[in-house]
């Protein structure tokens, strides 16, 4: 029981961390029909960035400044790349931002190298926070839920009370009357694009500690943000939250579940023996597995309900 | 067939040019040059195939590597079930059999991804890949896990009597199947289908209303898809008797893309130049630069940009103006854009190359030669240099393509008039 | 013998209906013109018909079959044929490969990825016959994005009636043209739909009261008049509502 506990709290962390990403990819995705496939190269910038500027700065400055230099690179990108795609069509702007995860993948490869950096959780934050029946749960992830709530509360707020805010819901709620719009809609695309890069770059910065910062994390966390923004339903926030919480809590849960499926069978009376494909495909455990399950569940949803979670529309 | 003489031409040069590197003092041959060539022909084939989606279909797919690696994977099965006399499929038709178990693959997960179109396809098609490149190290039946699996090729079951030691018989092999796995995607699009996948790309609420389904036109053009990469994946299995997570990965994939689109989208055969193109600085730039995959990206990137439909579509571009006799009209203007182009060539790889060097270089252990002398990465005098050639270079530049687009405007006004 | 038949269709889109409960019956054979003001929901009632949008409540029937649950592509095989107030064409192929495409199901090749299109002679014959009376052979090779608003406009209702349907919809196919291309592409219209049921959306009265059998007269959503052109013209309703407006 104890562990579970443990467990639901680091999902949410998990989780939290996700919808930090998704969540700007789907509002970018919502006003613009862009999926930014470079989405997860942003976070990875935010890492390394946050990591350069902590080694001058401190932390906490790096929190701030790092998110900011990748919302800026965001509207840099939008005004002189995918503006001038745009008239192309959907699948043009797509190719760019998939183009972009080449060179911002290499560009951090070279300037920072091939190893994993040295970006450590700020001496102020690493305590364990409290105990429970004997397991730690560290202040760090206490303070990233506090960051990714804060977040939320920011961009909820922003979509409420301000009038780009207003825009840009009803931009989510009618696709089509966005363009119709007499608003100035280039500008409003480039604070969506620049806002959705300033929360990736947040993302990065609280996320590359937590995990490590080394060229390779974009492509880990890549598929998974996109499997969470297809599971939650293109365009949908609720979707998009409830659905990285899911998949926080699954891949969380899966890395300690020791189980397979042939040990719920056994007690059915099924016992498996021999060597074959389909023995390995039910004995294999829970845990080996845990990467494979979001994008199983991907592959389930698209079947019984290929608008997503809380989809209203195809896209 | 306009094209007639040019792929006689193309064809007679692949099947001399091992002959035109034979080591006659040592009778050996260019084993670089024919592993080289055989990768091109898997590569046209994986390239003309993933075109027939993003081309032809307006599909852009990011799992187009599933299918040639399950080819692959599949090959090195029934390779293995030749060897020891289970199958008796001759060598020869074993990329048939790849083929199929391509399409095979194609029709369950196409099923599920035609069922949308445009970004929601892009991202399901991810989500698929990720998928299979993922069982792929996991599960050891079938796929073997991290190590992949192995085969030997020398079946003994040939219906020419060849026993597939050497790389040369291999290679003639693969340029056969590239020939036929060509045709007949160029068959596919004249008859009724490829064109519906055009009129779908073009406006799918249009195809609906003089009677199609697109989601079927979508699946049908997918599975086919999937049957030919599911081919060039045969060939991958055959030429290196292994097939690892390599061969179904995400980065294969891009390949495809890049390949398809550089190559140019628009005609058939802009994804072969593509193909052949990044095979060769692949072997080539990749074996003297770390960050090669850098200029793939930029170069990417500028096509998007600038160059929608590719090299093949900017050669076609030229067509009317060389109808009407016009082309050395645009001799010197072209001439006038090459300086300031090596000029922001020379400055861009020069900045590039010395930051990868400042980093990745160092971690290796290598120093930067260029133009036959060790350069001081640390020094400010490269790095100036590099920085002014592009600077320099991408005024002049700007300059020069206003001038050349001027000539250009004026020409195509008069041809077509 | 009726054609087409729409039975209390309504449309809501969210908590607006727009299509507020339509009745009308079109005679096979018949030249039927929908005219009412902006706004009134001519395009979404074509819209229905041809399964674009799914209907909320209500039936439509072609030639007695219910037609209203079928996708787009099922209902145009069943005979009915629609073209688009915005020119939808494929703009990347040629005038001629439009027209072909416009032929294949009908002709029964479905999704054949084995019949070279170059060796079916009945087809590219029709095809070639089509882009004459079409007055487009000249432009025959032509990518159909590059040729003229008209040209455009002529290759969209060949596209439409290519397929042999019994029923054709055209949704305002002068819109935008000049008065001689009015005329010339009535003439046309009219040549093409010979011996068809057509049901037309228009707003040039003078095009109306020349060519239709049958006017129905849509005002928010609904059928206000609906008859021959002496009645509907006759009609106070309609005076009032619409032609009142435009002729003083």
């Amino acid at each position: 029981m104890q562990i579970v506990l443990i467990e639901v709290l680091n999902g949410l962390v998990y989780g939290m961390l996700l919808f930090m990403l998704a969540s700007g990819l789907t509002l970018i995705f919502s006003m613009m029909g862009v999926l930014n496939f470079a989405h997860a190269s942003i976070y990875m910038l935010g890492a390394y960035l946050a990591f350069t500027i902590s080694q001058f700065l401190g932390f906490f400055p790096a929190l701030i400044i790092a998110p900011i230099l990748c919302g800026a690179l965001g509207a840099a990108i939008e005004i002189w790349g995918l503006r001038r795609v745009h008239h192309n069509g959907h699948t043009a702007e797509l190719l760019f931002t998939f183009g972009l995860v080449f060179i911002i993948q290499r560009l951090v490869q070279m300037t920072w190298g091939m190893l994993p950096m040295a970006y450590r959780v700020p001496p102020s934050l690493d305590f364990p926070l409290f105990e429970l029946y004997g397991a730690n749960f560290p202040a760090y992830r206490g303070f990233m839920l506090l960051v990714s709530a804060g977040m939320l509360l920011g961009t909820w707020l922003l979509l409420k009370k301000t009038r780009i805010g207003l825009i840009i819901q009803a931009a989510l709620t009618h696709p089509s009357m966005a363009s119709a719009l007499g608003h100035n809609v280039p500008f409003v695309f480039t604070t969506v694009f620049a806002g959705g890069c300033l929360l990736a770059g947040l993302a990065g910065v609280i996320g590359g500690n937590y995990q490590t910062t080394e060229p390779g994390m974009a492509d880990a966390m890549g598929p998974i943000v996109f499997v969470v923004v297809v599971f939650g339903g293109l365009g949908s926030l609720a979707g998009c939250f409830i659905a990285s919480i899911i998949i926080g809590m699954i891949q969380t849960f899966a890395v300690v579940i020791d189980y397979s499926i042939a040990d719920l069978l056994r007690p059915l009376g099924v016992v498996l023996t021999g060597d074959t494909l389909l023995t390995e495909l039910l004995t294999v455990p829970v845990a080996r597995i845990g990467a494979l399950l979001p994008l199983v569940m991907m592959v389930a949803i698209l079947l019984f309900r290929p608008r997503g979670l809380m989809g209203t529309r195809d896209a | 067939m306009k094209y007639r003489w040019l792929i006689l031409a193309l064809i007679v040069v692949a099947i001399a040019l091992p002959w035109c590197f034979y080591d006659w003092t040592h009778h050996r041959q260019a084993g670089f040059l024919i592993s080289m060539l055989s990768q091109m022909g898997m590569m046209v084939i994986l390239a003309l195939s993933y075109n027939m989606l993003l081309g032809q279909a307006g599909l852009f797919s990011l799992c187009h590597a599933t299918f040639f690696g399950m080819g692959g994977y599949a090959t090195i099965h029934f390779l293995n079930g030749a060897g020891d006399g289970t199958l008796p499929v001759p060598m020869e038709l074993m990329p048939l059999l790849a083929g199929l178990s391509g399409l095979g693959v194609a029709i369950l997960f196409g099923s599920m991804a035609t069922k949308q179109r445009a970004t929601a396809f892009a991202m399901i098609t991810l989500g698929i890949g990720e998928l299979m490149a993922t069982s792929a190290l996991m599960f050891h039946h079938f796929f073997g896990g991290e190590g992949g699996v192995t085969t030997n090729r020398m079946i003994d079951n040939s219906l020419f009597g060849l026993s597939y030691a050497s790389g040369l018989q291999v290679y003639y092999l693969i340029l056969a199947w590239t020939v036929i796995a060509a045709a007949l995607m160029y068959f596919l699009t004249l008859t009724p289908l490829g064109r519906m996948a055009n009129a779908t790309r073009d406006n799918f609420e249009r195809a609906q209303f003089i009677g199609y389904d697109p989601r079927m036109v979508r699946f049908m053009q997918f599975a086919l898809s999937g049957f030919f990469a599911g081919i060039g994946g045969g060939l991958y299995a055959i030429t290196y008797e292994i097939v690892t997570y390599d061969a179904l990965a995400s980065s294969l994939s891009a390949n495809a893309l890049l390949m398809a689109y550089i190559g140019g989208t628009t005609v058939f055969g802009g994804p072969i130049l593509g193909a052949i193109l990044i095979t060769l600085l692949q072997s080539g730039v990749s074996l003297l630069s770390n960050s090669w995959l850098v200029y793939v990206g930029v170069m990417f990137i500028s096509m998007v940009i600038f160059a929608p439909t590719g090299l093949a579509g900017i050669i076609k571009t030229h067509g009317p103006i060389r109808q009407a006799g016009r082309l050395r009209l645009l001799v010197v203007p072209y001439l006038r854009l090459t300086i300031p182009s090596l000029g922001v060539l020379l400055g861009f790889v020069g900045l590039v190359e010395l930051m990868s060097f400042l980093t990745i270089g160092a971690a290796q252990g290598k120093k930067l030669v260029l133009f036959g002398g060790p350069v001081d990465v640390h020094a400010a005098l490269p790095w100036a240099i590099s920085g002014i050639c592009l600077l320099v270079g991408g005024v002049w530049l700007r300059f020069e393509a206003a001038g050349f687009h001027r000539v250009w405007e004026s020409l195509s006004a008069e041809v077509r008039r | 013998m009726t054609a087409l038949s729409l039975r209390d269709v309504r449309k809501s889109f969210g908590p607006t209906e727009i299509i507020r409960g339509i009745t009308l019956d079109i005679a096979a054979g018949e030249r039927h013109c929908i005219i009412g003001p902006n706004g009134a929901g001519k395009t979404t009632c074509f819209n229905l018909i041809s399964g674009r949008f799914p209907i909320t409540s209500g039936e439509i029937l072609l030639n007695g079959e219910r037609i209203d649950t079928l996708p787009p592509h099922k209902i145009n095989r069943k005979g009915l044929s629609r073209s688009f107030q915005i020119t939808s064409i494929f703009h990347r192929m040629s005038v001629f490969e439009n027209l072909r495409c416009a032929l294949l199901w009908s002709r029964g090749y479905r999704y054949s990825f084995w019949s070279p299109l170059w060796r079916q002679k009945g087809l590219n014959e029709a095809a070639e016959a089509l882009l004459e009376e079409l007055n487009l052979a000249s432009r025959r090779d032509v990518l159909a994005g590059l040729l003229s608003y008209a040209e455009q406009r002529a290759l969209e209702i060949g596209m439409t009636i290519a397929g042999g349907a019994s029923v054709v919809l055209l949704d305002e196919p002068t819109a935008g043209m000049s008065n001689t291309e009015t005329d010339y592409a009535m003439t046309l219209i009219r040549r093409v739909t010979e011996g068809k049921t057509l049901l037309m959306v228009e707003h040039d009265m003078k095009v109306v009261f020349d060519l239709a059998d049958a006017i129905t007269v849509m005002v928010y959503g609904q059928v206000i008049a609906s008859g021959p052109p002496a009645a509907v013209r006759a009609n106070r309703a309609v005076q009032e509502a619409y032609l009142g407006a435009l002729e003083g």
